[in-house]
């Protein structure tokens, strides 16, 4: 499998390690009321789509970014790459 | 004060060259290094600080760029590696760092390094890792693995390659090039 590293090119999975889904970017406030729920909820609940996932990679074996892979589940068919620290900052993250 | 002796990268009292074939891999110690990384929103502090210092513009991904006594490569994003003879400058965080000041984070790497300057075809570095030899042109920096260890191989001429590996390791990286070298020799 490549994945076509927005900053490098196609780089081979090889050099990636893989974290899990995008989400986990949308960590919750540890010290909302509600903390509790919403830990549960970003710990332990996930959906297990066959097709479009949105996932994280780590290029361990280069520059070290994450990146938010976009494949699908069923052809393994990558559609999307974005640094994730773009995406994070989209997201009003990491500011 | 005890009476140190310094070692090479590969333990030895002097450095190993060797030659197979039309290949040399030259085990090398003259650099200092140290890693710059910009602070959050300083990138064009940085990048004008760093010319001030090097005469050098920090390349963007993947770049290699060489002037005067400084070397200066990509390692990620708003973050390099700056090379310059370990002879002129042994501590290498006194000459940054006053020129860089809050703009950047300096980090010594000198001793973490081990490097083998290496001639010979690009072919021969196909062999042990993922570099293209189409993308991987006269100065580029790529970091990629070589037998499960972190490297960064510099493309300094069309056969004048340097490959950095962690020191620790650098008897394992030495054996994977020399294996590779008498592969193909």
């Amino acid at each position: 499998m490549i994945i076509n590293h927005p900053l490098l090119g196609p780089r081979d999975a090889q050099e990636f390690t893989y974290l899990g889904d995008a989400t986990l970017i949308d960590r919750p406030d540890g010290m909302a009321d509600a903390a509790p729920e919403a830990f549960h909820d970003y710990l332990h609940l996930r959906d297990n789509p066959a097709g479009t996932h949105r996932e994280l990679w780590y290029h361990e074996g280069g520059d070290r970014s994450w990146l938010v892979v976009t494949r699908d589940t069923r052809t393994h068919e990558i559609t999307r790459v974005d640094l994730a620290r773009d995406v994070a900052l989209q997201r009003g993250r990491g500011a | 004060m005890p009476d140190l002796t310094p070692i090479t990268p590969l333990g030895g009292s002097s450095l190993r060259t060797d030659t197979i074939g039309a290949i040399s891999i030259a085990e090398a110690d003259d650099w200092a290094l140290a890693s710059v990384a910009a602070r959050a929103g300083q990138l064009e502090d940085t990048l004008t600080r760093a010319r001030k210092l090097t005469g050098l513009d920090l390349p963007g991904p993947g770049g290699l760029v060489a002037g005067g006594d400084w070397r200066a490569w990509w390692m990620a994003p708003e973050a390099w590696m700056l090379a310059t003879p370990l002879s002129a400058s042994e501590d290498i965080v006194a000459a940054v760092k006053p020129a860089l000041g809050d703009a950047a984070s300096i980090t010594e790497q000198t001793d973490a390094w081990a490097r083998f300057d290496i001639t010979a075809p690009v072919g021969f570095l196909e062999r042990l890792c993922n570099v293209d030899p189409a993308r991987v042109t006269p100065g580029t920096a790529t970091r990629t693995v070589m037998e499960h260890m972190g490297v960064v191989v510099l493309r300094h001429g069309d056969q004048a390659f340097s490959v950095l590996g962690v020191r620790s390791s650098a008897g394992s990286l030495h054996h994977a090039l020399l294996t590779a070298a008498r592969a193909v020799a």
